[in-house]
């Protein structure tokens, strides 16, 4: 797995192409998700309006965007809590909107989502909530549990904090832990929500370390959503950005960070006019509102 | 909260919720005195039961003995069948006791009230009363009171 | 015009979440199935919303009893009926007052806490992060709570009335000098089992449904915010009142006619 992740999204037939947004030409065998011209539409508002995008097995896959762009509803899409108005969505094979409850719950052992907040059963410890898919999922006897569990809490360097409550933690804290409880079942794949959000740098660091690190002692197929440019571009093989409800551009890190595309530039820069506007749209002009007396 | 103190308090919870019910059933309610054990079944017929209902009290002396456990209608001589239920602990009922349908007080509850008679033998098991005495229905009383007083009048003129 | 179309559309928007409400319930009716191997989380519950809510309903119950005590030594009194203040105190106790309060109590201590909770759950996504754990949240969250309301609602009620009949006795008998054997059996000989302490354990049971099934109901469908969960507990016991008084209404018809 971690073989294959090198050669393959970071090789050189990548490295040759020169436009940001020329699409990547991945050996079929190898796209874990495979999302296909998905449209979202949320009472009458587009949210995606067909986006498209393969995730390598085994690689750290960045999908940054502004705020609202939709990145979290495809986090959604992708693990079978929304149904897309169109479009289709494979996950290892399985067409995720498709599925009966049962067989969806199957796919979703295998795939882990780290929420931005956490969520951490707040009435459960540490330990439980790191315990709580075993406990769900499998009948395996106390102590092996607890090995698995302080296993994979000293893994995100928290074996000490076993007994608080998630009341105690900071929110770097809270996310190792979350992070802890989504490799417990041991998941094929990961998505990060926002995994950067609201950390201070310490903990930033903390977290983009162990996105690498679980990807490459693991295997694990990882998905950061963030609109953190920097500590994503760091960590990910390969990176998509989103805007307007569609890619606007892909690529390496390096090839997303040199694009020529004004969109691209804009996020990647974060300037505040450009083909995102600065304004939220009106209807009318703010001086033909000023001289109607409309403000 | 460990786990043994919340097991303790649910615990302590439910004994005092199923105490609470059982304290309603026997000290509130009937269901103490409503239950006569060991017992045996008479039967008694009467013209009339009035407002004697199925767990009424049967009483003798004004002890409780036992409590009505059925009222049915023989439908060949036209009168109400009283079966009773009656405490084991009383075995020694002279067999030509006499049943009667009473009323506590002025507008209370209808009982059963048992007078003894004279025989040697006691009552057993499926045995019947054959002196019996109906209930006094109010305004059957007031009707012959009043048809009394009125054949009375014409006498008096005379 | 435009009112009468805001009324329908109204109706029909209530009809749908009473739907929705209804599939809710047996959704979580098949969810319990399972619980019987995972009897903890039921335990669990059933202190959140039994044992928590004992002090208030004791308290209560007490008080309820001495008012009746009272209210019903002043009325008795000039009927010369005092002996029979043991059956009014048991008999609106076991059949009224026990269940209503205590379902009232329950609804504003309890339910208002469950509703709170999964909302808040609902909230910050523990919810949410529960699905994608593959684990159903209507199993693991909110069957065990129904099964706990319903268990604890009737016991909830017996003590209420249990203490009431007792705060009866000390302010009727205690304070004002009715004759002690004759408030017992008076009560004793006045209140059948069946017909009326069996009467209230079913309404209280009834009552257990339907209060937990709303709250529950409130907090999973309630607006992730602060605002809306706000607004879900509000409702909660809004709904529950009215449904517990309606729904006793009907019950007291039913089993009165019954009789």
């Amino acid at each position: 797995m971690n073989a294959r992740r090198q050669k393959s999204p970071s090789g050189s037939s990548r490295k040759k192409t020169s436009g940001a947004t020329v699409p990547s030409s991945l050996p079929a065998g190898d796209i874990l998700v495979d999302v296909r011209d998905v449209h979202m539409n949320f009472g009458g508002r587009d949210v995606l309006r067909g986006l498209s995008l393969q995730i390598p097995r085994g690689s750290v896959t960045a999908i940054m965007g502004g705020s609202g762009c939709g990145k979290t509803t495809l986090m959604n899409l992708i693990g079978g809590r929304l149904k897309p108005t169109a479009g289709q969505i494979l996950v290892d094979g399985q067409s995720v909107p498709d599925l009966e409850k049962d067989e969806l719950f199957e796919l979703r052992k295998r795939m882990a989502l780290l929420f931005q907040t956490g969520a951490l059963f707040t009435d459960l410890s540490v330990f439980e909530n790191v315990a709580f898919p075993i406990r769900e999922h499998t009948k395996l006897p106390e102590p092996i549990l607890r090995k698995v569990v302080l296993m994979k809490l000293e893994t995100v360097g928290l074996r000490g904090a076993r007994d608080l409550m998630p009341s105690e933690l900071s929110g770097g804290m809270a996310r190792r832990v979350a992070l802890a409880r989504a490799i417990v079942m041991e998941p094929m794949m990961i998505m990060y929500d926002e995994p950067f959000t609201g950390l201070d740098p310490i903990s930033k660091g903390v977290i983009a370390k162990l996105i690498r690190e679980l990807n490459q002692s693991l295997g694990i197929t990882s998905i950061v959503v963030s609109h953190d440019v920097a500590e994503t571009c760091l960590i990910s093989d390969y990176a998509y950005l989103v805007g307007d409800g569609r890619i606007i551009g892909q690529g390496t890190p390096a090839e997303v960070q040199k694009s020529g595309s004004e969109h691209v530039r804009q996020f990647m820069d974060g300037l505040p006019e450009g083909p995102v506007p600065y304004q939220y749209p009106t209807k009318t002009g703010y001086i033909d509102d000023l001289v109607a007396g409309n403000t | 909260m460990n786990r043994k103190t919340l097991e303790l308090w649910v615990g302590l919870f439910v004994a005092a919720g199923l105490l609470a019910i059982a304290m309603l059933a026997f000290k509130v309610g009937n269901l103490a005195t409503a239950d006569v054990l060991n017992a045996y079944v008479v039967k008694a017929r009467f013209d009339n039961v009035g407002g004697l209902k199925a767990k009424s009290p049967v009483t003798m002396a004004g002890v409780r003995i036992g409590r009505v456990s059925g009222i049915s209608f023989d439908n060949g001589k036209y009168q109400a069948v009283v079966t009773m239920a009656i405490d084991g602990r009383y075995q020694k009922i002279p067999a030509d006791s006499s049943a009667s349908i009473l009323t506590s007080g002025l507008l209370g509850e209808q009982y059963v009230g048992f007078e003894p008679g004279g025989d040697e033998r006691f009552l057993k098991d499926g045995d019947e009363l054959m002196i019996t005495q109906s209930a006094l229905v109010l305004e059957k009383m007031i009707g012959q009171f009043l048809f009394g007083k009125a054949s009375e009048t014409p006498t008096n003129k005379k | 015009m435009n009112a009468i179309a805001n009324l329908g559309r109204i109706f029909l928007s209530a009809l749908e979440r009473l739907g929705r409400a209804g599939l809710f319930l047996a959704e979580t009716a098949a969810g319990t199935v399972t619980l019987v191997r995972r009897f903890p989380l039921v335990m669990q519950q059933v202190y959140a919303v039994g044992v928590l809510t004992l002090l208030i309903i004791l308290v209560s119950g007490l008080f309820v009893g001495m008012v009746l005590g009272l209210q019903g030594y002043n009325t008795l009194v000039r009927f010369g009926a005092e002996d029979s203040l043991g059956l009014l105190v048991a008999l609106s106790l076991v059949r009224e007052l026990g269940p209503v309060v205590t379902a009232l109590l329950f609804a504003g201590r309890a339910g208002s806490a469950l509703t709170a909770e999964i909302g808040l759950m609902k909230a910050t996504e523990q919810i949410a992060g529960m699905e994608m754990m593959a684990v159903d949240p209507v199993k693991r969250v909110i069957a065990p709570r129904l099964v706990a309301g319903i268990i604890a609602m009737p016991l909830l009620a017996a003590l209420f009335s249990a203490i009431g009949v007792l705060g009866g006795h000390l302010v009727g008998v205690g304070l004002l000098g009715v004759d002690a054997g004759a408030f017992w059996s008076q009560m004793q000989s006045g209140v059948d089992f069946q017909e009326d302490i069996m009467s209230g354990v079913l309404k209280s049971l009834v009552f257990g449904v339907v209060c937990t099934w709303i709250a529950v109901f409130e907090g999973y469908d309630a607006v992730p915010t602060s605002e809306g969960v706000a607004t879900a507990t509000n409702h909660t016991v809004v709904y529950s009142s009215l449904a517990v008084l309606a729904i006793d209404f009907i019950m007291t018809s039913l089993l009165l006619t019954e009789v």
